[in-house]
């Protein structure tokens, strides 16, 4: 019971290539920012984007699969699709939206609202059943869409950025509902989104796509200890750069040397967290192994702490409380020392 | 925020009154000479009862086969691309701008007992359409299911298509995805469509004439026997005139929205 499908693809600037297999039971998100072509992979694994080679297996039966010329159209997948603005039929009020794939698949009409009701009750929107889908507010469509997604009883669920839609107010709220519905649902689940915090909140596992590639895959604890890419970097708010091993110090581009413990040799990814990045006016004194000059280029305050981006031989973020970055006088273009310890230094091979 | 309003040139607000006369002289002319009291008589009298219904059954027909074949012809042009499709486009709405005379003498030519395909027709299973009421619905179909096409093919372009993805994730075949989702969405161009049809067939003249003649109860229709009228008893001619006006006025008002682009 899973999905595979390799899909390779060109369209438009997008050139794809991606392999993923989920299992029965798992939550996975799909995260990449945008461009990444995440829709065009969760749109081509629903059979709506003709792809250039490659297959989609559903529960081991083929889906499509170029090298034999296979192909099961859309329609004929036993697949539940929410799509990022819903896509309600206007037309049709709440049930018969609902009720409208098990309709499609030819369930007689009594028995489809019966059950479109049901699912209705379940989204708590029994109220609004012969409500127009744009009488509703947009946490109310999402509920909808997901129970129209669902009422067919799908093998495969595919959200296409569920949440993005909706104003930040009410995304919460929404999020948690759709956590508890998909946990509810047995089949395979498939999120489409570029906001890591709904990565982490829903999936059980991400898959982090940039540019039509997988950059990398895991837990969400796995991902966010060990980026492997600058976007996830950026994410997560950690300092990344890649490097040459060699007995504990890491070449890094432009000729400097990290020194990191623990790094043994080859490729390596280097993590540093900007709270242990230390800033001076004066060389710092002391034990630090890692010290280098640069320039302060930009000072950014979030929440309780503020970001000092600092330019230099290696770029990094340091983060510092109010109080120390008024201690330090320090402004954009000031002058600093930047120190951090070897040992706070997470190494990785690449 | 109050709008500033922009001072409007003299000479153009004197050209455009003298543009908007123009059009409602006429109008002011039809409707003061009609001889109301008279009006029953002339609206009641057996050839012009027979001409309306005449006018209301070939122009509905029109409708109906416009909508028929121009639906699926308007869908090929706005989702298939095939070489040659603008210029199949282009002969599909010449009649458009093509003088509706011209139009009947094609037609005479093509389904005319020694046309084309008329010939054939009268040979193999002896049927003959002009001159006939069947012929009248041809003519008035060749006319005026290009407006229905051009209107159905802009709302199919401009609709939102990924409504009906959806309808095919949830399970729809291409039937119920056109007939459940897409004529539904595009149902005001639909309408437009076939009003603007249904007009244009209504007020057909010259490619009536040309092709099915002009036989009181067979193919006179209104705007046909209007024409005689004016010869003969102008005042019920007058009449009739505005009865026809009246439709024509109901459909734009019905339809101003379309026009104007505020729909």
């Amino acid at each position: 019971m899973s999905l595979d499908a390799s899909i390779q693809l060109t369209l438009g600037p997008l050139d794809l290539k991606m392999e993923i297999a989920i299992d029965e039971g798992e939550v996975v998100a799909l995260l990449g920012p945008n461009g990444a072509g995440k829709t065009t992979l969760l749109r081509a694994i629903a059979g709506l984007v003709p792809f250039q080679s490659g297959h989609v297996r559903l529960d081991g039966a083929i889906l499509e699969d170029t090298a034999t010329n296979q192909y099961v159209p859309t329609e004929r997948r036993p697949i539940g699709f929410v799509f990022q603005d819903y896509l309600l039929f206007p037309h049709l009020n709440v049930v018969d939206n609902v009720a409208f794939g098990l309709r499609s698949r030819g369930t007689p009409r009594a028995a489809a609202a019966d059950r479109a009701m049901q699912w209705l009750d379940r989204v708590g929107l029994k109220n609004y059943a012969r409500a127009k889908p744009a009488e509703l507010s947009g946490g109310q469509r999402q509920r909808v869409a997901l129970a129209r997604a669902l009422a067919p009883d799908p093998r495969l669920l595919l959200l296409d950025e569920p949440l993005a839609a909706l104003d930040a107010t009410t995304r919460a709220g929404v999020r948690r509902d759709l956590k508890r519905h998909l946990a509810s649902f047995k089949g395979i689940r498939l999120v489409v989104t570029h906001d890591p915090l709904e990565a982490v909140a829903l999936a059980d596992r991400l898959i982090v796509m940039e540019q039509g590639r997988l950059v990398q895959t895991g837990t969400p604890a796995e991902v966010t200890e060990r980026p492997r890419s600058q976007y996830v970097a950026d994410l997560v708010g950690v300092n990344l750069i890649r490097g040459e091993a060699d007995d504990g110090l890491v070449k890094v581009a432009g000729g400097s040397v990290v020194a990191a413990a623990g790094a043994e040799s080859g490729e390596v990814f280097v993590v540093i967290h900007p709270r242990a990045v230390g800033i001076h006016r004066n060389h710092p004194e002391g034990s630090p192994r890692n010290v280098w000059r640069g320039r302060a280029s930009n000072i950014e305050l979030m929440g309780n702490r503020v970001r000092v981006r600092i330019d230099g031989e290696v770029p990094l973020v340091a983060e510092v409380t109010p109080a120390a970055l008024k201690e330090l006088d320090l402004v954009e273009g000031g002058e600093v020392w930047i120190s951090f310890k070897a040992t706070e230094v997470g190494v990785y091979p690449a | 925020m109050p709008m500033r309003r922009e001072r409007v040139p003299i000479p153009f607000v004197v050209l455009a009154a003298i543009g908007a006369a123009f059009f409602i002289v006429p109008l002011i002319g039809l409707i003061v000479r009609t001889p109301w009291r008279d009006s029953i008589t002339a609206l009641t009298a057996p050839e012009t009862v027979e001409a309306l219904k005449l006018s209301l059954v070939a122009s509905l027909s029109a409708t109906a086969v416009g909508l028929v074949l121009g639906v699926p012809l308007a869908w090929i042009y706005a989702r298939v691309e095939f070489p040659g499709r603008d210029l199949l486009r282009a002969l599909t709405t010449l009649p458009m701008v093509l003088s509706p005379v011209v139009g009947g003498i094609a037609l005479l030519l093509a389904f005319g007992r020694r046309g084309l395909v008329g010939s054939w027709l009268n040979s193999t299973f002896g049927v003959t359409l002009p001159f006939t009421t069947a012929g009248v619905v041809m003519a008035e179909t060749f006319v005026a299911m290009p407006f229905l096409i051009l209107t159905v093919e802009a709302g199919l372009r401009s609709m939102d298509r990924r409504y009906e993805e959806a309808a095919r994730a949830l399970g729809a075949s291409r039937w119920r995805v056109f007939t459940r989702v897409t004529l539904p969405l595009i149902g005001p161009s639909l309408f437009a469509g076939a009003v603007l049809c249904w007009a244009r067939a209504l007020g057909e003249f010259g490619a009536t004439i040309t092709f099915a003649g002009n036989f009181p109860g067979v193919t006179q229709t209104m705007p046909l026997a209007v024409y005689l009228l004016v010869e003969t008893n102008q005042e019920a001619s007058y009449i009739l005139s505005l009865v026809m006006l009246l439709i024509s006025l109901v459909v734009l008002v019905g339809l101003r929205h379309r026009w104007l682009g505020s729909a």
